[in-house]
């Protein structure tokens, strides 16, 4: 590292007193937010840094940016566990290209809207179970734990066709691989336990087909038999999509609750103007942005990006929860307003890797908040917003519990 | 865009592109203008309704286009 690099403000800063509700506070937005700059990383390295949502959409969809974490210059906040060619199979997050286009077509079908209307009835039936046995149970009680989380949980298993009873196997190794604290060799523990256990359930699957209607078995039937597909690919997919389908959609349900609940009105707009819940859905997007820590590329190519002459092989960090906040594109951006039109929000990314479960997400926020407003209107928390634990080390912001009580 | 673009009650109609190679299928442009997007039932990837969309869906189209992630919507 040189002197100059040694300077340069550390991303991301450790801040436990900044609350839920702000990515950064006054004094490291003077640091971080703007033109694009220069950040170093907690490996040492040196990366950019872009938080204007006209930098941020530019850069998403510009095809010079790679998201291969093996690529020389990626920016990495924690070293990359050893990995064989294994481990990397079928996560298409973190791929470019044809290679990840092949891949996420195999999916988006099974994502896209009207399969997500599908499903709905689902998710209604999900939502209103464990809202009869949290009623039935009687305050006080948890919301993480009862509802927020099993909700998203127990949704992606059946679409997958993974036994929910299994969940505390897989969210607990989930909760590790998305911890920047964990040490590299516990991820690749954790990984390598994943990626076994959901193997096999797949081999299970191919040994005894039973035409089940579930997203593997139709994936085993379709693509892995034909030989379109290598089992290892089908492995590491439903990885992917076990993890990024259920920590992500919880976190949200709880900091909504969180935020909706603190002034009356805006919890009772759910209950009485249930038409205006989707716009709302996508301001609390926006406000709460869960994915704060950043979006990872390496360029491959030398791009302008911002006014500053990005080059082959240098790392960027892209936050769109501040992009979310900018007062080019949000008029008074720190203020939550459930009545703002909040569809230019990126928080599901922009570019060709924008979230592929998004309708998914929008459908089971909309449905689990409505449904909890109808049922719970008295709903409160019984913890001021400071005294709740939240989950900084995690590339996936959210609160560790949320004691409730109506 | 100025606000003398888009006259209120707009009655020209405009032609939309999509570039079915460059879609994602994030089906942002079936949630913004479901009159005029759909995405295909075996690749998710976009289709357009019509080429020319009705009248009154001009503003939704260029929002489209817009909002799309991967640029593959052109309206001309
Ligand atoms: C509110 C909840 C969610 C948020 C905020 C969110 C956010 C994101 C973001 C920001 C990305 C882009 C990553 C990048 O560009 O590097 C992404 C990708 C992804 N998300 Fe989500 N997500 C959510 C829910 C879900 C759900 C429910 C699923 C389950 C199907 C899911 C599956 C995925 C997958 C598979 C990708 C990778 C797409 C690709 O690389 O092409 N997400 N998500
Ligand atoms: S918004 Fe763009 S990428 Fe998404 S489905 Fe429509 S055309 Fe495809």
């Amino acid at each position: 590292m040189s002197a100059v690099e040694a300077e340069l403000p550390l991303w991301p800063p450790v801040n436990p007193t900044r609350g839920p509700f702000a990515p950064l506070d006054e004094a490291e937005r003077q640091r971080y937010v703007g033109p694009v700059r220069r950040v170093r990383l907690p490996t040492g390295a040196a990366a950019w840094l872009v938080t204007r949502h006209a930098d941020v959409r530019r850069l998403l969809r510009h095809p010079a940016f790679s998201s291969d974490v093996n690529r020389p210059g990626f920016p990495l906040l924690r070293p990359l566990p050893p990995r064989l060619a294994e481990d990397n199979k079928g996560g298409f997050l973190q791929m470019d290209g044809a290679e990840h286009a092949r891949l996420r077509r195999m999916l988006t079908a099974e994502f896209m809207i009207k399969n997500v209307r599908r499903i709905e009835p689902l998710i209604d039936r999900t939502v209103e179970e464990s809202l009869d046995a949290l009623a039935a149970a009687g305050p006080p009680a948890d919301l993480v734990s009862t509802f927020a989380l099993p909700l998203p949980s127990m949704v992606i298993c059946h679409l997958l066709g993974v036994p929910y009873a299994d969940h505390d196997f897989f969210q607990t190794r989930s909760r590790t691989l998305l911890d920047r604290g964990m040490p590299p060799e516990r991820i690749q523990h954790d990984v390598g336990e994943l990626r076994a256990y959901l193997r096999a359930l797949i081999d299970a699957k191919r040994a005894r087909p039973d035409g089940s209607d579930d997203l593997l078995g139709r994936l085993i039937r379709e693509r892995v038999e034909p030989g379109e597909l290598d089992v290892g690919e089908l492995v590491g997919m439903a990885l992917l999509l076990l993890i990024a389908g259920h920590e992500t959609t919880a976190n949200m349900i709880g900091l909504s609750v969180l935020l909706l609940t603190r002034e009356p009105g805006r919890y009772a707009i759910l209950r009485d103007d249930p038409d205006r819940t989707a716009d709302l859905v996508e301001e609390l997007l926006r406000y709460l942005s869960i994915v704060r820590t950043g979006l990872f590329r390496v360029a491959t190519e030398d791009v302008e990006i911002g006014g500053r002459a990005i080059r082959a092989g240098e790392g960027v960090i892209v936050l769109i929860a501040l992009a979310n906040r900018d007062e080019e594109v949000f008029d008074d951006p720190d203020r939550f307003d459930p009545y703002r039109q909040a569809h230019q929000q990126v928080a599901f990314g922009f570019g060709v890797h924008q979230c592929i479960g998004q309708p998914l997400a929008r459908a089971e926020l909309r449905i689990a908040l409505a449904a909890l407003a109808r049922r719970f209107p008295d709903l409160r928390v019984t913890a001021a917003p400071e005294e709740l634990t939240t989950r900084d080390n995690s590339v996936v912001f959210g609160l560790d519990a949320l004691p409730v009580t109506w | 865009m100025t606000a003398a673009d888009r006259p209120v009650g707009e009655k020209r109609t405009v032609r939309v592109e999509v570039d079915r190679d460059a879609c994602c299928g994030s089906g942002n442009c079936v949630l913004t203008a479901p009159e005029v997007f759909t995405q295909d039932d075996a690749d998710g990837l976009v289709l357009l309704l019509a080429a020319a969309p009705p009248v009154g869906n001009a503003e939704l189209v260029r929002r489209a286009a817009d909002l799309c992630p991967a640029g593959a919507i052109r309206v001309v």
